[in-house]
């Protein structure tokens, strides 16, 4: 199976088979990592260039090493040190990466559609590392893949999202990769985290946790954005923490067989209590091993491989 | 100079013209109206079957840039543009570098027009000094500089105290007060309408709301003065009804929306154009198809463009940092032709009058009438003519239309203002450097 796509933007649209392929060439890549030399010459003489214009560690640090794994040429800017503060345009230093006739670019910028925006400018592959609220497609995928890894397959299960969800990338990526996977998917949050429309884009919504988590088979709790704080969606983040909070007595709702997500970083005590964090049912570390994996299945397949190949290394 | 039109469709709602016939100008004013008029003398003669002569266009909305953005448009370039869209007049709004806030920065514009071209430019004031919501500027100055309206168009007069103020003082000049209305708490950070697409996007919304607080606030303002008020670019269903209820109370309120607003709706931002930017923003089906029944009914006076050059590069970017606004000038008649008359949502008689006389009447001018003795203020058009947007061939420097590479039905062909005749289209055609006067 090959992906017919250049660049990935989001999973908005994106099928079934699609994502299937993708998950199934994360499988062979992940039985590579296990081995003595976790490394394979697949991208040779490729170059990633990774531009993140926000901080990142988990992120830009699992791109890198799925890069360096299938031996690609990999650099990483920092808009800080990036030209962007001498003023230059977006699309400007693009231009300028693509001069250099480069192969990926993972991009990752505060405003929504920044990805869409330089695929359709430069002749390079674009993946969307996270633009603005819009999606963070890689991390919906390796979600995806720890469900799959537990479940055996989506279809039917039950999975609530829990956060601000209107500010949220991973929400959205999520949202259409669980629907395209055959989950159920159930919004929870405060009416000031949830976003106009969001019960037409196929989501049940819920403003009652214990009520919302109840027989789940999957948690996924959001990051509490604090920068947030001037917006006036929280009057605090101790009742955020009292009504929200994944505390241990609500992930005692869930079904046995279920557990908890969080894509990274986590405000301990505020979204999720440190006990369920580090628990037995928390599968945290688990999302971010089976990251470097997805990402490299992920630009194995934009550069046109096939997932037949990728077994046989 | 003598010029003869034959056998075309004379359309004039203000004077109720609307027949098939001959129309002569002769020293620039309309000298015979008829069935088939017999000409001795030399006079140019223009074969009339097929098209449509209504008096001149006149836009309520557009942004000239020039002084201070020249590289987007300038004076010159904007009323050739005006020209080239079939306006013969327009209102040009005050937020340039410096704003148009004194006597002098007024006449500079009126005076710079005149340079130019035959387009009746008439300059709206700021309200308050340096457009910053503070303090009223100058109104009688303003006034005498040639301003037929104030506004501190994009900025809304937040002090709703000032704005009473401003609606009041403007009573003696019998000015009106255009207000961009807009509650900026509600939509601070906002790009596009909060609704469905916002939230797939993952783009800040500006909620319907935060128009509709503003028009209902300077309603009610308009209401306790006595003050003549006028809403810009109305883009909400709700917004219409406030003004239709202003309306049926006998309030001395006149509103406006624009071609974009009446063709296109939020949907259409799914790829992230930033050549679909504006604020307010494009709304859903229900607002565009309420907003042409408020059209059609008169609650809405007039269609103007809130032209609004942006350079290339200030719109070739990430969608949150490119600026608000879209080019208007060079398409407004076609895409009301295409997306309003051709379907049927709007007859061509109603539209040709939301764009002559309903406007000329929100800023209290008479406005091109064709009646015989009167002075010649003309648009020719094609209503059939067929043409496919091509920003590069804007008289404007600018190029940020939502409309590129739409085919559209219905060209200007000539403005005839005063003596001058000036050939516009067919657009189509190969010579690029229309619009040139080919007598004067």
């Amino acid at each position: 199976m090959k992906l017919a796509r250049k660049h990935l933007l989001g999973l908005e649209g994106v099928s079934r088979s699609e994502i299937e392929t993708i998950l199934n060439a994360a499988e062979s890549f992940k039985e590579i990592l296990d081995r003595k030399i976790p490394k394979v010459p697949t991208l040779r003489g490729k170059t990633a260039v990774n531009l993140f214009f926000e901080p990142s560690t988990r992120t830009r640090v699992s791109f890198e090493l799925a890069e360096k794994r299938l031996s690609a040429d990999s650099i990483s800017v920092a808009a800080k040190t990036s030209s962007s503060v001498k003023g230059e345009s977006l699309i400007d230093t693009v231009k300028n990466l693509e001069a250099m006739k480069i192969d990926f670019l993972i991009v990752r910028h505060e405003a929504a559609g920044a990805a869409h925006f330089l695929a359709s400018r430069i002749d390079v592959s674009v993946i969307n590392a996270g633009d603005g609220c819009h999606e963070h497609p890689t991390q919906a995928l390796l979600d995806l893949f720890t469900m799959r890894q537990r479940f055996g397959g989506l279809d039917g299960l039950k999975v609530v999202i829990i956060g601000d969800i209107a500010h949220s990338r991973v929400a959205r990526s999520n949202l259409w990769g669980l629907k395209a996977l055959g989950a159920n998917v159930t919004i929870c949050a405060p009416p000031t985290f949830l976003p106009p429309g969001i019960e037409n884009l196929g989501a049940e919504v819920s403003t009652d946790l214990d009520d919302a988590i109840d027989g789940a088979d999957v948690a996924m709790v959001l990051r509490i954005q604090k920068e947030r704080q001037g917006e006036h969606l929280l009057p605090s983040f101790r009742e955020y923490a009292r009504l929200f909070g994944l505390n241990g007595k609500r992930a005692a709702r869930l079904k046995k067989t279920g557990f908890i997500m969080h894509p990274g970083p986590m405000n301990r005590g505020v979204e999720i209590a440190p006990e369920v964090a580090d628990g037995p049912r928390s599968v945290i570390l688990d999302q971010v091993t089976n990251g470097v994996a997805l990402r490299m299945a992920v630009l194995y397949l934009l550069s046109g491989g096939e997932i037949d190949d990728a077994m046989a290394h | 100079m003598r010029w003869l039109i034959r056998g075309a469709h004379l359309l004039d709602p203000g004077s109720g013209l609307d027949r098939t016939g001959d129309l002569l100008v002769e020293e620039g004013v309309i000298a015979r109206i008829g069935g088939e008029i017999r000409v001795d003398g030399e006079v140019e003669e223009v074969a009339g079957k097929g098209l449509v002569v209504t008096p001149s266009f006149l836009d309520l909305h557009v942004h000239l840039r020039e002084p201070g953005k020249e590289y987007a448009e300038t004076i010159e370039s904007g009323v050739l543009g005006a020209l080239a869209g079939g306006f013969g007049g327009l209102v040009c709004m005050p937020n340039t570098t410096p704003p148009l806030d004194t006597n002098a920065s007024v006449r500079f514009v009126v005076e710079e027009a005149r340079r130019c071209s035959p387009v009746d430019v008439m300059p709206a004031g700021a309200i308050t000094k340096g457009r910053s919501g503070e303090k009223l500027a100058e109104f009688g100055d303003l006034v005498d500089g040639g301003a037929v309206a104030v506004t501190d168009d994009g900025d809304t007069v937040a002090d709703s105290g000032l704005m009473r103020r401003a609606l009041e003082y403007a009573r003696q000049f019998d000015l009106p007060v255009f207000t961009h209305p807009e509650d900026k708490n509600l939509s601070r950070g906002g790009v596009i309408h909060e609704g469905v697409v916002s939230t797939r996007l993952g783009l800040k919304g500006i909620p319907a709301a935060a128009e509709e607080i503003g028009i209902a606030r300077d309603i009610r303002l308009a209401e306790l003065t006595g003050g003549r008020l006028h809403v810009q670019h109305v883009s909400t269903a709700r917004g219409a009804q406030l003004v239709r209820h202003a309306k049926e109370k006998g309030l001395r309120v006149t509103a406006e929306t624009a071609p974009h607003y009446l063709a296109l709706t939020d949907e259409s931002l799914a790829g992230y154009d930033t050549n679909r930017k504006m604020n307010p923003p494009l709304r859903p089906a229900a607002d565009r198809d309420a907003l042409r029944e408020a059209l059609r009914e008169g609650v809405l006076d007039a269609v103007a463009t809130d032209h609004a050059p942006h350079a290339p590069h200030e719109k070739d970017r990430e969608f949150d940092a490119a600026p608000f606004g879209v080019l208007g000038l060079e398409t407004a008649l076609a895409v009301l032709i295409t997306h309003l008359v051709r379907p049927g949502h709007l007859s061509l008689e109603t539209l040709v009058e939301r764009m002559t006389c309903g406007p000329a009447s929100v800023i209290g001018v008479a406005g091109g009438r064709i009646v015989e003795g009167a002075e010649a203020r003309l648009t020719v058009f094609d209503p059939e003519a067929s043409w496919v947007v091509d920003p590069n061939r804007f008289r404007s420097p600018s190029r940020n239309t939502p409309f590129a590479g739409e085919r559209l039905r219905g060209e200007v062909r000539t403005v005839v203002i005063g003596g001058r005749v000036i050939a516009v289209g067919p657009r189509c055609g190969d010579n690029p450097d229309f619009p040139a006067p080919l007598s004067s």
